[in-house]
């Protein structure tokens, strides 16, 4: 048994490096700005329905916290800038498809009231093998915290306060230029 | 020219979106320098130079990106999604 389990380990590695080249398909990025909640697992499937090609499939899934800094909030507003929110992610995804090699992108942003608790982001990210999917979800996300023009106004007991941008945000990202 | 405001600065402005002739301003920051003199709304709001950033149509750009040929200049406080 360890011994077949090696050797189909190594017959995949050698696959792996057979198509490392660059890929020239043309990849499926769908982009959605909206108000309405979205189910992660219908979103996989309709990603990655009928493709045999795709080996890894990344979900990040951004959630609204329920603590900020030392208080609770009991809500959250985002706004956006519409038209501008569709194109700067555009932007984004395809600066992901120029570095990594990717078969599929799925990004969706909700603004509007959110609850605690409630999801605020979903970005998946298919590939052949799952580095280039991990690597790319990270980058879409830095990239969406620091360049899509959303503004996230947090409420609770003492009023309402906008969200102060946070330098690490913008150190995530700035790591991607180097 | 179309001016857009985001999140606090709209707030302090008390407007969304405003029509307003550029006259010679040639960047987003001649534009706003104008504009403090205009009123005292403006004079809060752009308090805070290092605190606003800069969409020309629709692009990412800096205070002192040309908006000579604009449609829509937008000002916002840095951005806080995902």
């Amino acid at each position: 048994m360890p011994v077949r389990w090696l050797c189909s380990l190594r017959s995949r590695v050698a696959e792996d490096m057979a198509d490392a080249g660059p890929s020239v398909s043309s990849v499926t990025a769908s982009i959605s700005v909206q108000a309405e909640d979205f189910d992660i697992a219908a979103e996989i499937e309709t990603l990655t329905h009928g493709r045999g090609d795709v080996g890894a499939v990344v979900s990040f899934t951004g959630l609204v916290r329920e603590t900020a800094g030392a208080g609770r909030i009991s809500g959250m507003e985002l706004e956006h800038y519409p038209g501008m929110t569709e194109r700067a992610i555009e932007a984004i995804v395809a600066e992901a498809e120029t570095r990594w090699s990717l078969d599929g992108v799925r990004v969706i942003h909700r603004f509007g009231v959110l609850a605690p608790g409630d999801r605020i982001v979903l970005v998946l990210t298919a590939s052949r093998h799952r580095q280039a999917a991990f690597e790319a979800a990270a980058f879409l996300m830095d990239y969406l915290k620091t360049r899509a023009p959303f503004w996230k106004k947090e409420s609770g007991p003492e009023g309402a306060n906008w969200v102060d941008a946070r330098e690490v945000d913008d150190a995530a990202a700035e790591r991607w230029r180097e | 020219m179309q001016i857009l405001y985001f999140a606090w600065l709209r707030e302090r402005v008390g407007a969304a979106s405003e029509e307003i002739d550029p006259g010679s301003a040639r960047t987003a920051r001649e534009l706003i320098d104008r504009l403090v003199t205009r009123d005292e709304r403006y004079a809060l709001a752009f308090g805070d130079m290092a605190s606003i950033r800069v969409a020309v149509d629709q692009e990412m750009a800096d205070l002192d990106t040309s908006i000579t040929d604009a449609r829509e200049v937008a000002l916002f406080p840095p951005v806080t999604g995902g």
